[in-house]
């Protein structure tokens, strides 16, 4: 069993003595380096460029404005391609710009050769503006009369809207209804803060050609992407992925990809790196949408939630990026979790001129969940019902269809995780035991969410998966799916042990993805990976089984059949599951004689491309417990516990380490991080590390994680989605927590100490 | 990659002197965490270095026969929090020095340089006011003594005179012997943060009732200030909620927060009072178990 065991990572040795190497440890000789020229306004038309001072500069090479670049638009969220012209994105990019959209947009490019260099050159370039109107908050962009950002785009700056009623009518739910409650919400505008910055480089090694090297999530995108941008025919662009330190969604983007490639050409192949600061991802690449919420929740006396609406306005900045999907995906995904009650979900987006919204972890839910779990909460307060009875009584239950997809819930385990998440959390007994009045309080709350497990039917799901067996009978495998830091790698492998029957130790995973030699998968996002490639690379290690049996029947002049593989041996298949099984044929041996025969065999090889057509939601819930000073006004969590049924858990090891993680980044999001934007100049404060607050270990409790294994039919070990789920539910357990501490409802983030002072003074309490 | 054009390093606190005085525009590099930062953001003004932090007269931390506490400017955060001597005679300066950073900055940034490069939050600011420190200076006309008071003239300004060098920080005998103290940082978060307020207090006790008493702030006003005021409404009372009221009270007076978007006035005017009473509550209670 190669399934539901905690191995070494793969990558573990590499990462831990630092011999991993990432984009900038590959380097060139000869390698020049880019700096981009950023606009200092929000909001700006570009009157002249002088460029002058710049290119004296010893060691400057080139400076490029957007009277050098290309005229063509092109998008740049990493979604797969769509046949339907109608799925495409918004195409609103061009490599410089001559019209300023957000504070740090790109008017210049300067190439020298060494980053210092081309960083002091960068502010030398003289550009004069002509100011426009900023606007910051998504309701004024989408006045009657507001300035356009994208005036070729048509009359308005709202980029998507859409609304679906799932599960009946939310008028009747609310006519069904002993009591209403209402809620306006609002998130902030979170960071990735992925630990390696955004880099590339490119160069070409003949005329037709250009390679990109990039710390991407979604290789295969990226070379169709910086194609498109540069007119090119797609297999013009060759992509590389080497390690990635990081990415939450934020390269789920082409943000850096397509300017390499053009550098390059316009300096005759030679290679061209281009490396953000700290401060430019923060501020100029992309950011989790802030919404801006209005909801209702319905419930009838018995503990039955007859209905939740919600209207989002979600700000997306001065590019689409991934724009309306957003706010598209987080209504979608939450869908699955209350299939009984009325969901009625509206939704639009607008552009300002706030920093660029793309994916972030959880892509949209967790703004909604915030949403329905706070009123989820309200009601059960309302009701005078315990908070986990009422969810329990009214969540999703197996053999259930998900009201908004019409698909049946095959599985769905958030019953048992409430369940085992209040036994292990001692619920009741905390939450009597919480001090709600004086200096210091305590509180208790929970929340709980659905995800999905892939991104279809919204987009194709293709995996691919490759199998070679090696002369020393080890096996190599490689798989469209990018290991980005999750651990996807070791997964894989254990995936493909598992059907194989050889040991862990047989697989070598090749970390690198390359678009001419890697099977086409579209990347890490969606939380897709384990769940989409399980299917491929089940198939494809059934496939490299089969080869191997029928060399081996043949070697042993038995039929394929009665043989099976085990550890490192070819046995009967009536011994595969004996203490001690007789070894028949070493597959060191069998490897050599199929290699090596002159007469017969070949290598053994496999390879499989596979489109899952299904979207398993995957569910969980958080339990937290946390302390507030009210005077200081500061809360602590003093613990927290998420359970999540993904189903059948591939590796609890890692698995435990993302429920961690993305707990962690969601105590950031729910009381510590924004981004913070100055709403008259849309200029950005607060984008590098010091300002911009990421809990750091004295600020995060030991987070707890618990599995209720379900066995998915669809995934190909049972298993779901666990990448992002994590993140969703902190944020509303904690504020549920701090309303059951003080009585006060605080519908913003971050619930920081900012924050708790002005709705504690209006609530008296200080 | 640093943008550095010129570089000198020091073997003494006069050979730093000298190289000042020979070039005005020339500025010291101690720990490096706040210069190395603005040199990497290609800040004017930090491209020309006179680099201290090997110089050895400056990294002792002793107790001088009188009973005078010395802490060479060159003495880390985490020199302090491990000296055996801070800890027994200013455990106040210990909690300042384990409030900044993380520990990779602690290991180099220096009491020196988090006093000269006059920030407002700097965490030993408010501690040395409530220490009543004087600050042990050398110049090119020789040594001179300010009191910690004195050194804080404005946003980003000491009394520092052109060519001049902090050598150390001293705590006489009478003001740190049968006090108690406490040092807390008011911040965003628990590491790695300035702070949103800054608060020392440090407490002398005589029948019971609050003898001495100094109270101090970080980013409570342009520079890090005491609290004449609050120290008035507590001196002679005994440490009651009584007493912490009138000092959260007049603590008003003495302080003069601002409005930036890290924080509103009347957020930080909110944290200050309550941070006057608590932490002089506090310091008073250490204050029962000093030895004088």
């Amino acid at each position: 069993m190669a399934i539901g065991v905690t191995q070494q990572r793969l990558d573990a040795v590499a990462k831990v003595t630092g011999r991993a190497r990432y984009t900038d440890d590959l380097g060139m000789p000869g390698m020049r380096h880019a700096a981009y020229v950023r606009s200092p306004r929000a909001h700006a038309l570009v009157r002249s460029i002088d460029t002058a001072e710049a290119l004296a500069l010893p060691g400057v090479e080139a400076v490029f404005t957007a009277a050098d670049v290309p005229r063509r638009r092109f998008a740049t969220a990493g979604h797969p391609y769509s046949l339907d012209p109608a799925g495409a994105d918004v195409a609103d990019r061009r490599l410089l710009t001559d019209h300023a959209r957000y504070h740090g947009d790109e008017v210049a490019i300067v190439v020298a050769r060494d980053l210092l260099t081309a960083r002091k050159a960068a502010r030398l370039v003289r550009v004069e503006y002509e100011e426009l109107p900023v606007l910051a908050d998504a309701e004024a962009a989408l006045a009657e009369g507001a300035p356009l950002i994208h005036a070729w785009r048509g009359p308005s700056n709202l980029i998507g809207e859409h609304a679906f009623e799932a599960g009946g009518s939310m008028a009747e739910a609310l006519e069904r209804a002993d009591v209403t409650v209402e809620a306006f919400l609002t998130t902030s505008v979170q960071q990735h803060c992925h630990m390696e910055p955004f880099t590339a480089y490119a160069y070409m090694e003949d005329d037709a050609h250009i390679v990109i090297v990039s710390s991407t999530q979604i290789p295969h995108i990226c070379r169709r992407i910086a194609a498109q941008a540069l007119g090119l025919d797609w297999a013009c662009i060759r992509v590389i992925k080497p390690y990635v330190g990081g990415g939450f969604g934020a390269k789920q983007d082409v943000v850096l990809e397509p300017m390499v490639a053009f550098l390059t050409w316009k300096l005759g192949g030679a290679p061209v790196s281009l490396e953000l600061s700290r401060e430019e991802c923060m501020a100029c690449t992309r950011t989790r949408h802030g919404f801006r919420m209005h909801g209702k929740a319905a419930a009838r006396k018995d503990g039955t939630l007859t209905g939740v609406s919600l209207d989002v306005l979600s700000n997306t900045g001065g590019y689409a990026s991934h724009g309306h999907s957003i706010a598209a995906a987080g209504g979608g995904k939450l869908a699955a979790l209350y299939p009984r009650a009325v969901f009625s979900y509206h939704a639009r987006t607008a552009y300002t001129n706030y920093p660029v919204a793309g994916a972030l972890r959880g892509y949209g839910a967790p703004q909604v969940a915030h949403a329905v779990e706070c009123l989820v909460e309200d009601a059960a307060r309302a009701l005078g019902m315990d908070s986990v009875e009422f969810r329990l009584r009214n969540v999703a239950r197996p053999g259930e269809v998900n009201p908004y997809t019409k698909k049946v819930l095959d599985t769905a385990g958030i019953v048992e995780c409430l369940e085992k998440g209040r036994d292990m959390f001692r619920w009741s007994e905390r939450r009597a035991a919480c001090l709600r009045t004086g200096d210091l309080r305590r509180g208790v709350g929970v929340a709980c969410f659905s995800y999905g497990s892939s991104t279809y039917p919204a987009s194709v799901e293709h995996a691919g998966a490759r199998m070679i067996l090696n002369q020393d009978g080890s096996v190599t495998m490689m798989a469209g799916a990018t290991e980005i830091g999750q651990g996807a790698d070791t997964a894989f492998a254990q995936m493909a042990a598992e059907t194989l029957g050889l040991d862990f130790s047989c697989f070598r995973v090749v970390s690198t993805q390359d678009t001419d030699v890697t099977p086409f998968d579209t990347g890490a996002y969606a939380s897709r990976q384990c769940y989409v490639a399980s299917n491929a690379i089940r198939r494809c290690a059934e496939q490299l089984r089969g080869r191997i049996l029928a060399a081996a029947g043949r070697m042993l002049g038995q039929p394929a059949e009665s043989l099976a593989l085990r550890g490192r041996e070819v046995v009967r298949a009536a011994e595969r599951e004996a203490a001690s099984p007789r070894a028949l044929l070493s597959l060191r041996d069998l490897a050599l004689e199929s290699y090596y025969n002159k007469e017969e065999g070949g290598q053994i090889t496999a390879e499989v491309a596979h489109k899952t057509r299904a979207n398993a939601p995957c569910f969980g819930c958080t339990f937290t417990e946390i302390e507030v000073d009210v005077p200081l006004c500061r809360m602590r969590v003093v613990d927290l516990l998420n359970v999540h049924d993904s189903g059948r858990i591939i590796s609890p090891g890692m698995a435990v380490g993302q429920v961690q993680g993305g707990v962690a980044m969601g105590i950031g999001w729910a009381l510590y991080e924004e981004l913070l934007v100055d709403d008259r100049s849309g200029r950005i404060l607060n984008n590098n590390l010091l300002d911009y607050k990421v809990p750091t270990p004295p600020d995060v409790p030991d987070i707890g994680a618990a599995f209720v294994e379900t066995h998915e039919p669809s995934g190909g070990y049972g298993n779901k989605a666990l990448g992002e789920p994590p993140i969703v539910s902190p944020a509303p357990a904690l504020r549920n927590a701090l309303l059951d501490a003080t009585g006060v409802a605080v519908d913003e983030l971050p619930l920081s100490p900012k924050t708790l002072y002005r709705h504690f003074a209006a609530a008296g309490l200080l | 990659m640093f943008d550095i054009r010129k570089y000198r390093q020091a073997a003494t606190a006069a050979e730093a002197v000298r190289l000042l005085v020979e070039d005005p525009a020339a500025r010291c590099l101690a720990g490096g965490t706040d210069v190395l930062v603005r040199l990497r953001e290609l800040h004017p003004g930090y491209d020309n270095l006179v680099d201290i932090h090997n110089v050895a007269e400056l990294k002792p931390i002793v107790l001088l026969p009188d009973g005078t506490l010395r802490i060479g400017a060159g003495a880390t955060f985490t020199d302090i929090m491990e000296s055996p001597v801070v800890r027994e005679c200013a455990p106040l300066l210990v909690e300042a020095a384990a409030s900044v950073a993380g520990p990779q900055i602690r290991n180099v940034g220096t009491i020196g340089g988090n006093l000269c490069n006059g920030a407002v939050s700097a965490d030993t600011a408010a501690p040395v006011l409530a220490l009543n420190a004087r600050l042990r200076l050398l110049g090119p006309g020789g040594e001179r003594c300010l009191p910690a008071a004195e050194f804080h003239t404005g946003p980003g300004k000491v009394a520092l005179h052109p060519g001049e060098v902090l050598l150390s920080v001293d705590i006489p005998k009478d003001d740190r012997q049968g006090w108690g103290g406490q040092y807390v940082k008011y911040a965003m978060r628990e590491a790695m943060d300035i702070a949103t307020i800054g608060c020392a207090a440090a407490v002398r006790l005589r029948d019971g009732r609050m003898e001495d008493v100094r109270l101090a702030f970080a980013v409570a006003a342009p520079t890090p200030v005491r609290c004449p005021a609050a120290e008035a409404a507590a001196r002679g009372r005994s440490p009651d909620e009584a007493a912490f009221l009138a000092v959260r009270k007049a603590v008003v007076e003495d302080v003069k927060p601002r409005t930036s978007w890290r924080a509103t006035a009347e957020f930080r005017l909110h944290i200050i009072r309550t941070l006057a009473g608590r932490v002089l509550a506090e310091a008073a209670r250490r204050a029962e178990g000093a030895r004088a």
